[in-house]
């Protein structure tokens, strides 16, 4: 990695029906039907029962920020541009987790228990699910 | 239910070595080694033929697919067992667990157990951010731009939502931490800190400060641990590991179970059982401060304080010298410095000088009993130490 391209997502065959979901504007999510439970990241098995009863489900993309920070010296030269910038932990209403930037928002305005939508954002060829407040805040600079 | 074996059985730690922590010039991966290896062996009363055990970790600066045997190599040792361990941050605390099983399960005599790094002047502290940035999960976190005090900064986040900690108590870590390593001529800084000055510090990862951050250091640390029949020839054979115990429940901070208890309190609770004491008899603490957060997190999940209580009690002085939990008397990763897996192993090392009576300005009067703890990942990899004074 030379640190002044973002990083992609190095997909596998059992992440790419999530990352082509991404590029069709849906958000995936595994269910495993032995033992009725959701899980993220996507894997070869359930985490919980081991079997591999899982089946793709479409998310309604809306949920809650669960814990967040705001990101001052970035990891690379790569994200200079965009500090300060948000990086929430975000529960999905239908009950999975999930790392994401918070944007379009004042990221200092960013708080637990915020109500946020997923966003799709283009990066080369890969399209990354972001997060954005439903109901946005006025940014601070505008007073 | 308890299983306290027998003291007589259980191994010991003969021999403990350091480097100073900072910019070394000069200094590689392996001269680190030997330097801290040396004086281990010194201090133990051995030479590196009567070594029958290596146990290493690994190096960021020049990683090698088997780092025990290129150390071992390098050292002159050809030993009858040899193995690497990556936890992260708990791998210092790991290490010793290994030689430790190794030493009652009569395998091995005389275990080393070595690690260092150059990492500030072997890579530069840009490179050893972005390095280190790479732990995280490569497509669910790492493309969203997370440096590792932004995963620690997402704890910190929930854990002050839910228990009310404030960036003053996490500045009073940071404040006690440096008053320590004042008191230690090997650590990496030392001039004294405030409130306010880490309040004034820049923002790395909201709510954390360069202040409330580790360092990234050169340096190396190393410990022998013996069959206690072997101890009896050592200078100074007075330390047993009367406690281990580990705790796993993630390594992606996304995937983590909760947010304000950790795998910390599994480990604990296995090294308190097995040491057949609690959290209340221990004398001396060297626990994993990667982050100030790092450091309160744990303390209230290994049941040093009540949830919510250890920000309070730190501002009050509880950890400090003179507290009822003297803690990191070292200075710690915040202020001694921290180099890698050698960073937790500095931990054990100034918990074998406090047993031993022998730190100096540092000392913690008749301290008998001593617990080390190590964090790998986020809070994801735990190892727990009890040691006791024989
Ligand atoms: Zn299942």
């Amino acid at each position: 990695m030379s640190g002044t391209e973002k990083p992609l997502p190095p997909m596998t065959a059992e992440t790419r029906p999530f990352w082509d979901g991404c590029r069709a504007g849906e958000l995936r999510y595994q269910y495993c039907r032995a033992c009725d439970r959701v899980q993220f990241y996507p894997r070869s098995i359930c985490a919980r029962c081991g079997r591999s009863a899982l089946e793709w489900r479409r998310s309604n993309g809306t949920g809650t920020v669960y814990a967040f920070t705001v990101v001052y010296r970035p990891p690379s030269a790569a994200f200079a541009a965009d500090v300060p910038y948000a990086i929430a932990l975000v529960d999905l209403d239908e009950g999975f987790r999930m790392m994401t930037n918070v944007i379009d928002c004042d990221p200092e305005a960013v708080a637990i228990g915020d109500r946020v939508r997923v966003v799709f954002e283009r990066r080369a060829d890969t399209v990354l699910p972001h997060f954005t407040p439903v109901h946005p805040h006025t940014p601070k600079e505008r007073g | 239910m308890r299983r306290v074996r027998t003291l007589s059985r259980r191994a010991r730690i003969t021999g403990a070595g350091d480097t100073a922590f900072g910019e070394l010039a000069g200094s590689s991966p392996l001269s680190l080694h030997a330097e801290a290896t040396c004086a281990a062996l010194a201090d133990a009363g051995i030479d590196n033929a009567k070594v029958d055990g290596i146990v290493c970790a690994y190096s960021l600066v020049e990683p090698h697919l088997m780092l025990s045997s290129v150390v071992a190599e390098y050292l002159g040792i050809r030993p009858g067992y040899s193995a690497a361990i990556q936890l992260g941050g708990a791998t210092g605390c790991a290490m010793v667990m290994h030689a430790a099983l190794l030493i009652e399960s009569g395998r091995c005599r005389h275990v080393l157990v070595v690690a260092g790094d150059n990492r500030l002047s072997g890579m530069s502290r840009d490179g050893a951010v972005a390095a280190l940035a790479r732990v995280g999960h490569a497509q669910f976190e790492v493309p969203y731009g997370p440096t590792v005090p932004a995963y620690y900064a997402l704890v910190a986040s929930r854990y002050m939502h839910e228990y009310g900690v404030t960036p003053d108590h996490l500045a009073h870590v940071a404040v006690t931490m440096r008053r320590h390593a004042a008191l230690h001529p090997g650590a990496q800084l030392r001039k004294p800190i405030t409130v306010e000055e880490v309040q004034a510090s820049r923002l790395i990862a909201k709510p954390l400060r360069l202040l409330d951050c580790c360092l990234v250091s050169d340096g190396a640390a190393a410990v022998v641990v013996s069959a206690p029949e072997a101890a009896s020839g050592a200078a100074d054979p007075r330390v047993a590991v009367i406690g281990m115990g580990q705790g796993h429940t993630h390594e992606h901070i996304s995937q983590a179970p909760s947010l304000t208890e950790f795998g910390c309190g599994d480990a604990a609770r296995r090294a308190f059982g097995e040491a057949g004491v609690a959290a209340s008899d221990i004398d001396v603490a060297e626990i994993y401060d990667s982050f100030t957060i790092t450091l309160l997190v744990e303390l209230e999940s290994m049941g040093f304080f009540a949830k919510g209580e250890a920000g309070p009690g730190i501002a009050a002085g509880a950890i400090g010298l003179d507290g009822r939990l003297p803690t990191n008397t070292h200075g710690g990763l915040l202020s001694f410095g921290h180099s890698g897996a050698a960073g937790g192993l500095t931990h054990v090392v100034e918990a074998v000088r406090q047993l031993r009576g022998r730190a100096d300005a540092r000392q913690v009067p008749d301290a008998k009993l001593a617990f080390v703890h190590g964090d790998g990942g986020v809070l994801s990899a735990h190892c727990s130490l009890v040691l006791a004074r024989t």
